[in-house]
């Protein structure tokens, strides 16, 4: 429907994207907690209880820390962002490797401790310029994570189908998308950014500057969107391996995925691109617990999991882009590894709208209303779905 | 305790056997004390009950009625029934939960209409050697496990599979997968619990009805509805107790092989992190709709039956 004005727009569109992609977010103050951060290292305390997505903790790299450290580690792998927060809230977990959607929750939660980024060399400059003093680790100036790799949401396509790639997003929106009945989505609150992201560029009137700043109206904007959209899915995701079975079992042809889902469904005609409106993506780093009792144990960690070796380690395992690019240079696998996942590609990355948690205050920094929080994204997104 | 026949163990059974005279003493104690007799038999299944069933459920209940800090997500205890109220006001959560109720009913009635021929078949008709092939060939898929069940069925509908493969060159082609294809995965789930209930109720009619039903001039089909299905009906309720429930509370056959469709559990799995007040609310639901179905089938009579 509304791909006329695709072609005019787009350079445009991705241009006001990078700007106010790039303007920092250093003016907006939040109501945090007041938690205390350390001063230096201490003696280790002999373990570390971490929550992790699957594949960021791994014997390959733990067993060397372990040996320098003394600090055994202990892992449980989390499933979603929500299970994220809700564990680290047990208290009995001393780091997360959170999503930006789950960081900026237990930020103002107080769950998380601010951190002497002095205490940890590796955090250093070779650090991706993209990933640093974003709004989901650092807030109010002080630095609350240490980045782990990002990932964008792409759309992924089976080009027997398709014939080519779709130049937008408009395939898994607009009721007449030919592929309707064979559209994936991805099954969680957070999916609503992507609706709002689409919005952004074809409906320019609803003045969304955020997709994570979103008033009452711009919710109810993308709601109609996702409900629209939801007469078209075939199956929504949240589990990969059902991701990857419904493409390559030919009931899903056009939907939202990532970079490393496309190369597990190892099938030729199965591609990603990242079309003209941009999308979203994940930024990951580590936050440590505010009530933790082994905090030298977590700096050691953060510090021997930002060098670059193993943090590319964690990269590869995982299928995204380092956070660490000093790793990319330390061999031809690596610098393959790096450039499949546009790591040093900020000019790509500025079109990604990293996951944030939406909150009451107006992450774009209007003042005059208030946002719509991540509760109300909650309940908003179990009406899509009917 | 029998009178033993073996040689010599007088002695050893002497040790680890109290004697004639302590058990009799225990259960001198037991026969005079009606009370503690009641409570040692009923100790071990009451505590599990309460201490383990009840009280975790009532734990979960419970924070049906308390608040969510919008800010933070954190649950903290309160009193609302604004959680109760969504479950009628929000269209999203009524339609779910009708929908989950219309697929439970429809998941029953499908058992019943597959388990009464069958089960007639089996137990009137079947060779003996027939009739433990069948059982066999119905208790077998309780032997796989449940996720694998379902995996099984998304490979059936899936665009490559097996249905499209089979029947694609006779122009039969897979749905994809959409509520009538999770109705089928539950039906195959939960067939089971209907059809050994129906077999066995049919199997222990009574020869001399059909014979006297024949005799009265009824052919096949009057003697099935005026005979055999009034007397095995507190058998389909036993069966649709199993069938009605267990529809009622899943969720990952939608998930896996429903395509868009929401059922109850899949609000419950997707707020238990997000908002765990509504998941608690909602998950009154189901409790709710299985009384009201017991207290139908009690109406009914065939509980006292069963």
């Amino acid at each position: 429907m509304k791909t006329k004005q695709v072609g005019v727009v787009s350079l445009l569109a991705v241009s006001t994207l990078i700007l106010s992609a790039c303007s920092g977010t250093s003016e907006l103050t939040l109501d945090v907690p007041d938690v205390p951060m350390i001063e230096n290292v201490g003696e280790f305390e002999g373990e570390l209880n971490i929550v992790n997505w699957a594949g960021f903790v791994e014997p390959a790299w733990t067993d060397q820390f372990t040996t320098d450290t003394g600090c055994v580690v202990n892992s449980r792998a989390a499933g979603t962002s929500d299970e994220m927060v809700t564990l680290m809230r047990s208290g009995e977990y001393d780091i997360v490797s959170a999503s930006g959607d789950a960081a900026l929750r237990l930020i103002v939660g107080g769950d998380v401790q601010p951190l002497n980024v002095e205490l940890i060399p590796n955090f250093g400059d070779d650090i991706a310029e993209g990933m640093k003093g974003q709004l989901y680790d650092t807030v109010n100036g002080m630095p609350y994570g240490v980045p782990i790799g990002r990932g964008a949401n792409l759309l992924q396509y089976n080009e027997d189908v398709t014939g080519g790639a779709p130049e937008s997003w408009d395939v898994v929106w607009e009721s007449d998308s030919p592929y309707a009945g064979k559209v994936t989505a991805y099954d969680a609150p957070i999916y609503i950014a992507d609706a709002a992201v689409y919005l952004m560029y074809h409906e320019p009137d609803l003045g969304i500057e955020n997709p994570y700043a979103l008033d009452e109206t711009q919710l109810a904007a993308a709601v109609e969107l996702l409900k629209q959209q939801n007469g078209i899915i075939g199956e929504y995701w949240s589990d990969a391996v059902a991701q990857i079975t419904s493409f390559v079992g030919g009931n899903t042809v056009v939907g939202t995925s990532w970079e490393v889902l496309r190369k597990f469904a190892d099938t030729p005609s199965i591609k990603t691109t990242l079309p003209v409106e941009g999308s979203t993506g994940w930024y990951d780093a580590w936050l440590v617990s505010s009530s933790t009792p082994n905090v030298n144990c977590a700096y050691a960690w953060m510090d021997y999991t930002s060098q670059p070796s193993v943090n590319g380690a964690i990269a590869m395992n995982f299928g995204m882009a380092p956070a660490n690019t000093a790793f990319c240079a330390s061999s031809e696998e690596a610098q393959a590894h790096c450039d499949e996942y546009a790591a040093e590609d900020e000019e790509f990355f500025d079109r990604i709208w990293a996951w944030t948690t939406p909150i009451e205050q107006c992450l774009d920094g209007r003042t005059d209303v208030s946002c719509t929080s991540f509760q109300d994204w909650t309940n908003a997104w179990l009406t899509v779905k009917g | 305790m029998s009178e033993t026949t073996t040689a010599d163990p007088v002695d050893e059974r002497a040790q680890s056997v109290p004697s004639p005279l302590q058990s009799k003493r225990v259960s001198t104690f037991l026969y005079q004390r009606e009370r503690f007799r009641l409570g040692a038999l009923l100790a071990l299944p009451m505590t599990w009950l309460i201490g383990v069933y009840i009280v975790s459920l009532f734990l979960l209940l419970i924070t049906a009625f308390w608040v969510v800090n919008p800010f933070t997500s954190r649950v903290s205890p309160g009193f609302t029934l604004e959680n109760f109220v969504s479950l009628v006001t929000v269209p999203a959560y009524l339609s779910t939960s009708l929908r989950t109720l219309g697929m439970a009913l429809a998941v029953t009635a499908l058992s019943i209409i597959f388990a009464v021929p069958l089960g007639i078949y089996m137990a009137k008709l079947a060779s003996p050697m027939m009739r433990n092939l069948l059982v066999v060939a119905i208790t077998l898929p309780l032997w796989a496990g449940y996720l694998v069940k379902i995996l099984a069925m998304r490979l059936v509908f899936t665009e490559n599979g097996f249905i499209n493969w089979a029947l694609g060159p006779l122009g039969v082609s897979s749905p994809g997968f959409n509520i009538w294809v999770a109705i089928i995965t539950l039906t195959y789930l939960w067939f089971p619990y209907m059809a050994l209930p129906v077999f066995t109720a049919i199997r222990q009619l009574p020869v001399n009805l059909f014979d006297a039903s024949a005799d009265l001039g009824a052919s096949g089909f009057p003697t099935i509805f005026r005979v055999v299905l009034p007397l095995i009906v507190p058998a389909i309720i036993a069966g649709s107790v199993f069938t009605f429930s267990l529809s009622l509370g899943d969720y990952l056959a939608a998930r896996f092989t429903g395509g868009a469709t929401q059922m109850i559990g899949s609000v419950i799995a997707a707020n238990i992190n997000l908002n765990p007040p509504v998941a608690a609310a909602f998950s009154m639901v189901p409790i709710a709709f299985v009384v009201m179905y017991l207290m139908v089938a009690r109406r009914t009579g065939s509980l006292e039956r069963m």
